[in-house]
């Protein structure tokens, strides 16, 4: 694991540690088994062709829990994370296999933030979260406050 | 073009409270979550190193829960519902707002407590969408709340 990170360590404008995934068709069903979300949106071809959407996407609770592991991997064991919000403005598409175990090329997704305020009274930081795709669009995009620890307590 | 209109049948729904969902936090599915999401925080999955930790036991990572459908809680029936009221048929997931108040850990027993919170109506890029916003309360066995979540969907 990471080197926890202090409040005194961290600024305006810091950046988090980006943190890079990537989403295979596999994944999207592992993840339908392990969130109980079973939306065939997410893993059926003509279901999604006819709701409009091409064919399956990404769940957003996928982007979203990728969000939740960027901050906490960044925050370290001693930091919590006090608040999360993010919005899907797009969809995203997972690579297809080629193997049992291996995708085909794709996407790669990057998530990232910075910190955009600290507060001194709390030693809190809230920051701007988002997930990028290869072609650089920020298709979830959020804010995150989290309780970093102190040197000085 | 134009916005969804909220008919009176939806704007009664509003404020209703569903039965609360009760359920138990389990290690395994922690460990199956924190592997689906690829988050490799030992604190998620290693049973021994958690057992040593300040925790002392395997803790869930923040939004493990918050999603109503992994509580339990029948949303497509909610949905339902809400169609049979004047909904449109199309649903997407809009996003979501937590506001994590305790840590959740394997072994905890937890009561969602889920409403419609507001129905409101616009016109996005699918055309005239209704906006729903649920909120859950997540209550642990001592009393604690732990968790509020707000997921908001589009109907279009």
């Amino acid at each position: 694991m990471a080197k926890q990170i202090y409040y005194e360590d961290v600024q305006v404008g810091s950046e988090i540690t980006t943190l890079e995934k990537i989403a295979t068709t596999r994944m999207l069903v592992q993840y339908a088994g392990a969130s109980g979300d079973f939306n065939p949106l997410h893993y059926e071809e003509d279901f999604a062709k006819n709701l409009g959407v091409g064919r399956p996407i990404v769940h957003g609770l996928l982007k979203r829990a990728w969000l939740v592991n960027l901050m906490t991997d960044w925050i370290g064991g001693d930091g919590v994370l006090k608040k999360l919000s993010c919005r899907y403005r797009g969809m995203d598409y997972p690579r297809k296999m080629k193997t049992f175990d291996d995708p085909v090329d794709g996407d790669t997704w990057y998530c990232k933030g910075k910190v955009t305020k600290k507060n001194d009274a709390d030693n809190t930081v809230e920051c701007e979260i988002w997930v990028e795709n290869t072609k650089g669009e920020k298709n979830t995009t959020g804010t995150a406050t989290a309780l970093l620890p102190s040197k000085s307590k | 073009m134009a916005a969804f209109v909220v008919t009176d049948g939806l704007k009664q729904l509003i404020g209703q409270k569903e039965p609360p969902v009760v359920f138990k936090v389990e290690e395994g599915a922690i460990q199956r979550f924190a592997q689906a999401v690829g988050d490799k925080n030992p604190q998620h999955s290693d049973v021994e190193w958690a057992a040593n930790s300040k925790w002392g036991r395997v803790m869930a990572p923040p939004g493990f829960t918050g999603w109503p459908i992994s509580a339990g809680f029948n949303l497509f029936k909610l949905f339902e519902k809400l169609m049979k009221a004047g909904a449109p048929m199309g649903l997407l997931d809009g996003g979501v707002e937590y506001d994590f108040q305790a840590p959740i850990g394997a072994g905890d027993i937890l009561v969602a407590e889920i409403m419609v919170a507001s129905i409101e109506g616009r016109e996005t890029k699918m055309g005239p969408t209704m906006v729903t916003t649920l909120q859950s309360t997540y209550t642990n066995q001592r009393g604690a709340v732990v968790l509020v979540v707000r997921n908001t969907f589009l109907n279009f």
